[in-house]
């Protein structure tokens, strides 16, 4: 991974460099606060995967390994900063205080969404591939009529890259100087299809042709995507434009429980990959620059291991959802269909031919 | 206020600025809408008026007018959107169906999807290909849209603010081949609602049915039929999605016989729709199938020949005839 233009600011070994336009701004106890993040949410992963192994979950989208790019980006933002993302950001909706069982509800198969997206300023899901940039180009849009100093955050992987959804939002965003920043995680693969097949130049670099800058960071330097990130909204807030960060990183796992990885890529990249880890990384800085006590990573764990815990109760207790609730804001004002559907259901489940 | 005569184009162009006058969330969107004024100069003045930042003259990305309106929704504005025609409405679809269509359900009500897209639909202008299509069943198919059409400057002029002020998303059709024809609007009241099926012309032997161009179709068609001693009832549907089927079966029930006019391709259209529910809810009142009058089974022909494939007078004349024949 030496590439000049990566913005680095710990290596995998867990030491500091200097990089000449962002430094870490972080304290030590920030960073163990974020550090903290990366284990419940990859714990929370690990979680999901067993609940999905068990038949508890329909599906789930593993993130090891882009804990460090979410975290990073996620503790960036401000408070009245909105993001929309992929189905992939679990540490972005913990950052943005999404209640955990409430974003496992889509797995779960009870819900199309989750959660009240204007409460935690985070958009729902978005499954179709570079939907949601578009839609977040628009959010920024409104921003800039109503005057707010907020911006945006989206997100898309490699694979969306190439979907149209998303170069149209960078022609959007360019023409209209909007207040967002597109975070694409860059994890090598859409699936089975490796980054080289979406693009022949490094993705970063498209921004450019747009009009924009773009930034390539090592994502799984937590510290790295942290200032990048917040430069780049700062950046937005302020009436500068869009910016795009691609974070390079690694998708450890899974595209999801229902992928099949060995048939596509050789255990010795993962190897490679498992040596820049993104939360060992910091386990390394905090214990040599910060003198973190083991007391102190052990709480953590037992915390995230409580966590777990938890969550698998709180996903058990979800139960099937009333099938008169599929009418429930199909349409915000009255509809004869509506009507009579529920009407035609709600006589077969009185008659009790119930599923 | 007084009632006043004028295109169904300036209609709409009065309907915008009144509902841009009473609600400065509502922004407009689409290609070419500001200084031209739109390609049929629908939105003529209005960026004048109410600036670049509510007149808003896009990059030429439908996708991403359709997109960008659904994170001004989210974010509380209320974007009517311009597709330039009914040919390019498909880069859009995507996001129509996938976003606009669902996103009120999977936010469980807190988000309002309250976007209109304008939608010039329908042929009869001599245009060239992608200019005359009629697509309005793909998005009457999908729960979540609604989809109307008007066919008087008067309607024109009230339904787009109604449309407008909707929670729900709606597919605006606008018939374009009668963009330039003149009709009385009052300006203070409309006795309508947005989906409300209107009988345009009270009769009694035979039910006609139709949307945006084909009304004044029918129109022509239930004049050559009285001289023939046969009396159409014609009703303009302007509600595509959902249909006011009562006010259909009113009508069917006195009667009994029905046919529907659309310039779409008949198989799996609107048409379809109604005569399948029609038949349904009026069995024991009908005194002959439904007919549908419709486009044929092809990809919308050259201009030079498209009076051939769109709905013309004699053509509901011989349906009318068939559905009469049933008469023992």
């Amino acid at each position: 991974m030496i590439d000049e233009e990566l913005v680095q600011l710990l290596t995998p070994e867990g030491e500091r460099v200097a990089h000449p336009d962002y430094a870490c701004t972080l304290s030590g106890e920030q960073i163990l606060s974020m550090y903290r993040d990366m284990v419940i949410v990859r714990r929370l992963c690990n979680e999901s995967t067993s609940l999905q192994r068990q038949g508890q979950l329909a599906l789930w989208a593993p993130i090891q390994g882009q804990e460090g790019a979410q975290i990073g980006a996620g503790r960036a933002l401000a408070p009245m900063d909105f993001t929309f993302p992929t189905y992939r950001e679990h540490g972005i909706a913990w950052c943005r205080g999404v209640p955990p069982e409430n974003l496992l509800r889509l797995f779960r198969a009870v819900s199309n969404g989750g959660w009240d997206p204007q409460k935690y300023r985070h958009h729902l899901p978005t499954i179709v591939l570079g939907n949601q940039v578009l839609n977040a180009v628009g959010y920024a849009m409104g921003i800039q009529r109503d005057g707010a100093d907020e911006a945006v955050l989206t997100f898309f992987g490699d694979g969306a890259s190439s979907q149209g959804d998303v170069l149209e939002s960078f022609v959007w965003a360019s023409s209209f100087n909007a207040p967002i920043v597109f975070f694409c995680q860059n994890n090598q693969f859409g699936i089975s299809t490796p980054s080289s097949t979406q693009s022949k130049v490094p993705l970063f670099r498209r921004a450019r042709g747009f009009g924009f800058p773009g930034v390539r960071v090592d994502g799984n330097d937590m510290l790295a995507c942290y200032e990048v990130t917040k430069a780049a909204l700062e950046n937005a807030r302020a009436g500068g434009g869009p910016t795009m960060i691609e974070a390079y990183t690694y998708r450890m796992g899974a595209h999801t429980t229902s992928d099949d990885p060995t048939r596509y890529r050789v255990d010795a990249e993962v190897e490679v990959w498992k040596h820049r880890d993104p939360i060992e990384r910091i386990k390394s800085l905090l214990v040599r620059e910060y003198q973190t006590k083991p007391a102190a990573f052990e709480a953590i764990h037992e915390e995230a291991e409580a966590f777990a815990l938890k969550l698998r109760d709180d996903v058990l207790a979800m139960g099937r959802p009333d099938p008169l609730s599929m009418f429930d804001h199909a349409y915000a004002e009255p509809h004869p269909l509506i009507d009579e559907g529920r009407r035609q259901m709600g006589e077969l489940l009185a008659q009790g031919s119930a599923h | 206020m007084a009632t006043t005569t004028m295109t169904m184009a300036k209609a709409l162009n009065e309907g915008l600025r009144r509902a841009m006058e009473k609600d400065p969330k509502v922004l407009l969107m689409g290609e070419d809408i500001g200084k031209l004024g739109g390609v049929f100069r629908i939105t003529d003045g209005l960026q004048k008026d109410f600036g670049q930042d509510r007149v808003i003259d896009t990059p030429l990305a439908e996708s991403a007018i359709v997109g960008t309106a659904v994170g001004l929704a989210i974010r509380g504005y209320r974007t009517v959107c311009e597709m330039q025609f009914d040919g390019f409405v498909f880069p859009a679809f995507d996001q129509i169906v996938s976003q606009v269509a669902k996103l009120h359900k999977r936010s469980d009500g807190v988000y309002t999807m309250g976007l209109v897209i304008r939608l010039p639909f329908q042929g009869g202008i001599g245009a060239i290909e992608h200019h005359s299509e009629s697509p309005e069943a793909y998005f009457a198919h999908t729960p979540g849209l609604r989809v109307v059409s008007c066919a008087t400057p008067h309607d024109a002029y009230w339904m787009i603010q109604q449309a407008i002020e909707s929670d729900d998303p709606i597919i605006f059709c606008e018939p374009k081949s009668r963009y330039w024809e003149k009709g009385e609007v009052d300006l203070g009241h409309s006795p309508h609602g947005l989906y409300d099926a209107v009988v345009r012309r009270e009769g009694s032997d035979v039910t006609v049915v139709g949307y945006g161009s084909s009304v004044k179709t029918m129109l022509r068609a239930a004049e050559a039929a009285q001289d023939e001693g046969v009396s159409l009832e014609v009703i303009d549907l302007r509600g595509i999605a959902p249909i006011d089927f009562p006010t259909l079966v009113a009508s069917l029930e006195k009667t009994g016989r029905l046919v529907v006019v659309q310039e779409a391709p008949r198989s799996t259209s609107v048409g379809s729709e109604i005569v399948a529910e029609l038949t349904e809810r009026c069995f024991y009142s009908l005194r002959a199938p439904g007919v549908r009058v419709a486009g044929y089974h092809v990809p919308y022909p050259p201009a030079r020949i498209e009076e051939d494939y769109r709905p013309s007078v004699d053509r509901v004349l011989d349906a009318v005839d068939r559905v009469m024949g049933y008469e023992s």
